[in-house]
């Protein structure tokens, strides 16, 4: 099934829910809203053979409301075919619904989306951090987030 | 008058020859740890192995620390990371010396960021820093050569070791 199908069907059944649909040297990323995530993942899943995901990833655009998106890309792999979803969060209470009980993978996914972008992911089954230090305060790769550290003077340039 | 002395055995012809004794063995037989970070691990095997061949000076890679000498910091250091770093350093026995190799363990490196820590010695007690990054074999030799000549320029080591004051660390 082509990616255009795919999206014509991911259209007539959640029409309420697509923001935008860019295809752009052959990859096609689907918008999509994020309060039926779990829904569009299954459906994604279960009709399409999107069996593996790839990666689940956040993206901080500071300065855009609303300021976080989280992709997921997804592969077939039986017929090799790739599809990626965004979805938009807020800034205030940055949170959006798991899929790791649609993909197992999610759940370390979403722990590193959480311990470095500050998206809580409801319902996930041990949302804790995964890569810093488990007493770590912040979120370091948002772009807000001061690249020295919070309690180190920012680099100044060279004083030679 | 009033100016204490530190406590040793003295510098007479026995005791310094006792420490002589001690200063050669610890300084023939350092035991670094098999302990490596990043990069500058794999130039650490390097001088481990054939071409270079660390055992000839008698610097074997102990994997306990119970059993080792010195400790080679050889890399990149993570907060993360500090923890255990020092709980190995103190499982080590006295006495016990640092070698900070390459740039990311002397300084942070090019990591100046959040989640690295800016020089082992912010929490260790380092002996010898080696630059280069990451050092080549011959860098990390002559560090290794430093520090046994600082070992050898210990003074009361034979004295410290039978309970009799501390060691007198001079310059090597």
């Amino acid at each position: 099934m082509s990616d255009q199908a795919i999206v014509e069907k991911l259209k007539a059944k959640f029409s309420s829910e697509i923001l935008d649909v860019v295809e752009f040297r052959g990859e096609t990323t689907v918008t999509m809203k994020k309060e039926q995530i779990v829904d569009i993942c299954t459906f994604m899943r279960d009709d399409f053979g999107y069996n593996l995901l790839c990666d689940l990833c956040g993206v901080d655009y500071l300065g855009k409301s609303p300021r976080f998106m989280v992709v997921y890309n997804l592969y077939n792999i039986s017929t090799k075919q790739r599809i990626r979803i965004k979805a938009p969060v807020a800034e205030q209470d940055a949170n959006i619904d798991t899929v790791s009980t649609v993909w197992g993978t999610a759940n370390w996914h979403e722990r590193e989306c959480w311990d470095l972008m500050g998206i809580k992911f409801n319902n996930h089954p041990d949302l804790r951090r995964i890569l810093m230090p488990a007493d770590w305060e912040g979120h370091p790769l948002r772009k807000d987030y001061p690249l020295q550290g919070p309690d180190r003077e920012p680099y100044q340039g060279r004083l030679s | 008058m009033g100016v204490e002395q530190p406590k040793t055995l003295g510098s007479g012809f026995v005791t310094t020859s006792l420490d002589k004794l001690v200063n050669w063995s610890r300084a023939s037989f350092m035991w670094p740890l098999t302990f490596g970070l990043a990069c500058c691990a794999i130039e650490m095997m390097a001088t481990g192995a054939a071409r270079f061949d660390l055992d000839r000076m008698g610097i074997l890679f102990r994997a306990s620390p119970r059993q080792a000498d010195v400790i080679i910091i050889a890399g990149t250091v993570t907060k993360k990371m500090v923890p255990v770093i020092q709980t190995v350093y103190e499982q080590m026995p006295e006495p016990k010396y640092v070698i900070a190799m390459g740039a990311c363990a002397s300084s942070g490196g090019i990591f100046d960021t959040y989640s690295t820590v800016q020089g082992v010695d912010e929490f260790l007690p380092v002996d010898v820093y080696i630059p280069g990054c990451p050092p080549r074999p011959e860098g990390l030799l002559y560090g290794l050569m430093k520090l046994q000549d600082k070992i050898r320029a210990e003074r009361n080591t034979f004295g410290a070791a039978i309970g009799v004051g501390d060691v007198i660390h001079n310059k090597a």
